[in-house]
């Protein structure tokens, strides 16, 4: 499975400036992260940073701070220090209207789908924000409103073919398996064409051919949709052969930050997860 | 024959308004996932203020102004209430609601005064004769029922086109299915809120005048609120044509019951044949006639 998963390291394929030598500037660049809930200190000092077109992976073992970490890039939490700057903007209070006008995109851990919907329209849903018109156009369909439905509803049928979700387009989401709603839930992320796209452990209770799947479709939609991915997981597993770079967070420090490969043989790393480092393998 | 089909009709326009009410619920629990216990106090404002803004204009402008004023209810209420609440359990929302239809009722009567008020639309009130050359007696229909009905249809379906064909339509349905998702794809909460109580407040400015031009404006219209709640158990509380339904075949139950078991039982049974009905539904179908199935994952 390793080999086939195995991604190459390229710059992104949407760079507005590709400097094949020279690094590129960082889409996100988080600097000195503290969050706190009363006296819980959820995130302490965190800072790295994400490159165009990568896949950036954040691991740790359960309540490291990962999930806090993600609502801190995607403003459902207001860190008491630190910045981010995304895009080369600095961001000092970041909400999710903004997060998402910014073009940052998410999924979730627990599936927070539309569940009364269809496939369709959760998927037309994340289109919400490429609609213009106005709502009296927009019930009788005429002219611009027409136009712009279309191609909205153009984007969409692209992702659910490439999400291969065809058969189950009318469906409402909640009759659907699990799999596949955590195929809708990344289609409807997509959908917002995002430049940072945010992924809640995508493989969480998945069984092997479908952590397979979703690996795929990780991948691909870097290369379809040119978007920067950063990704949860505590299983470190398959991620490791997804990611370019790892953050390890542990109890909310971060303990590493570095190639997959490097992380995977770090004393400090292997110790969040087996306890004491005597005790590996 | 003629009195049953006259019984029918009166039935099926009482039901009318039924429908309108219960409109009202399923609109703002679809779109906000919260039960709202403040629709009757806001058919009561909304009908107080129309009633007392016509004494001092013609009525299509009063309506107007009525509307306006609930708009900025609708934003007050999301900007002081709903705004502190977001991502809350649907209870904490229900008792806000609940707080909000107590205030509105106090406010109501503060500002619009607490006596009886009518509302005139100068519908024709004479009845009109049909049918008489098939059916021995003729049927008689009230031209302000029909003109009420013809109107309540009209919005109902208009707000159908609305809720189905329309971006913000599902933007709304987005928002009631999940809060935090719905924010995550940049749908703004606040502006839907306002749009969802804004529509809200024009059903039951709606439903007030109807009412208040049969029966006038009092304090008792926030009561009818309570007809609602067999309706939407009926009819299921997500389901716009539930509520409809639900609507029609309460009011045409409670009216058949009354004229033909009335003498049976005692009579009075217009006032609990409707409740009687939803508990037999509750025992079958807990979702409701239309209500969509709630499948738990365990």
């Amino acid at each position: 499975m390793a080999a086939v998963l195995k991604p190459a390291p390229m710059p992104a394929p949407d760079a507005p400036t590709p400097a094949p030598a020279a690094e590129p500037a960082p889409l996100l660049q988080l600097q000195g992260i503290h969050l706190r809930f009363g006296g819980i200190k959820a995130l302490q000092d965190i800072g790295f940073d994400v490159r165009r077109g990568e896949v950036r992976a954040i691991i740790g073992p359960n309540g490291a701070g990962k999930s806090s970490l993600l609502n801190v890039i995607n403003g459902v939490y207001q860190p008491q220090q630190g910045q981010i700057i995304f895009d080369g903007q600095p961001l000092p209070q970041m909400r999710p209207g903004r997060a998402a006008r910014l073009g940052i995109a998410r999924t979730f851990q627990n599936l927070a789908l539309f569940s009364g919907m269809s496939v369709l329209d959760n998927i037309m849903a994340g289109r919400n924000l490429h609609m213009r018109r106005g709502l009296l156009a927009q019930m009788v369909r005429l002219g611009p409103a027409l136009h712009e439905e279309v191609a909205n509803r153009q984007v969409v049928e692209r992702i659910i073919d490439f999400l291969e979700i065809q058969a189950w387009r009318k469906v409402p989401v909640g009759r659907l398996p699990y799999g596949l709603q955590k195929r809708v839930d990344l289609g409807r992320a997509l959908a917002m064409q995002p430049k940072l796209l945010l992924l809640d452990e995508p493989m969480a209770g998945m069984n092997l051919e479908e952590k397979e799947d979703m690996s795929r479709f990780i991948l691909e939609s870097r290369e379809e949709f040119g978007a920067t991915i950063v990704l949860i997981e505590h299983d470190m597993g398959v991620v490791m052969d997804l990611s370019d770079r790892v953050v390890v967070l542990d109890y909310g420090k971060q303990i590493a930050d570095d190639t997959p490969d490097a992380v995977r043989n770090d004393p400090e790393v292997i110790r969040a997860y087996l306890g004491t480092a005597t005790q590996q393998e | 024959m003629g009195f049953l089909i006259e019984t029918v009709i009166a039935g099926l326009m009482s039901g009318v308004l039924y429908a309108l009410i219960a409109l009202g619920f399923v609109l703002i629990f679809k779109a906000s996932g919260v039960f709202n216990f403040a629709q009757g106090a806001m058919v009561l404002f909304a009908a107080l203020a129309m009633a007392r803004l016509q004494e001092h204009m013609p009525w299509p402008l009063a309506f107007a102004l009525a509307f306006l004023i609930m708009v900025m209810l609708a934003w007050l209420i999301e900007r002081l209430v709903l705004r502190h609440l977001v991502n809350q359990h649907g209870v904490t929302l229900l008792m806000a609601t609940l707080g909000i239809a107590y205030f509105l009722e106090g406010l109501g009567q503060m500002v619009w005064g607490d006596d009886i008020y009518p509302i005139n639309l100068g519908l024709p009130k004479q009845p009109t004769l049909v049918l008489d050359k098939v059916i021995p007696g003729g049927v008689l229909i009230s031209n302000e029922d029909l003109i009420a009905a013809i109107s309540a249809a009209a919005l109902v379906a208009l707000l159908t086109l609305f809720f189905q064909k329309s971006g913000i339509g599902r933007a709304l349905r987005a928002v009631a299915d999940d809060h935090q998702a719905a924010q995550s794809i940049g749908i703004p909460l606040s502006r839907m809120w306002v749009i969802v109580w804004a529509i809200a407040g024009l059903v039951a400015l709606v439903t007030g005048m109807i009412w208040g031009s049969k029966l006038g404006v009092q304090f008792s219209l926030s009561l009818i609120a309570l007809k609602g709640l067999p309706v939407v158990i009926l009819g299921g509380l997500t389901s716009v044509p539930g509520a409809i339904v639900g609507g029609l075949i309460v009011g045409l139950g409670e009216k058949l019951a009354e004229v033909y078991l009335g003498p049976a039982l005692g009579g009075g049974i217009e006032s609990w044949f409707a409740y009687l009905l939803a508990l037999v539904v509750l025992l079958i179908r807990p979702q409701g006639l239309f209500g969509e199935r709630i499948i738990d994952r365990v």
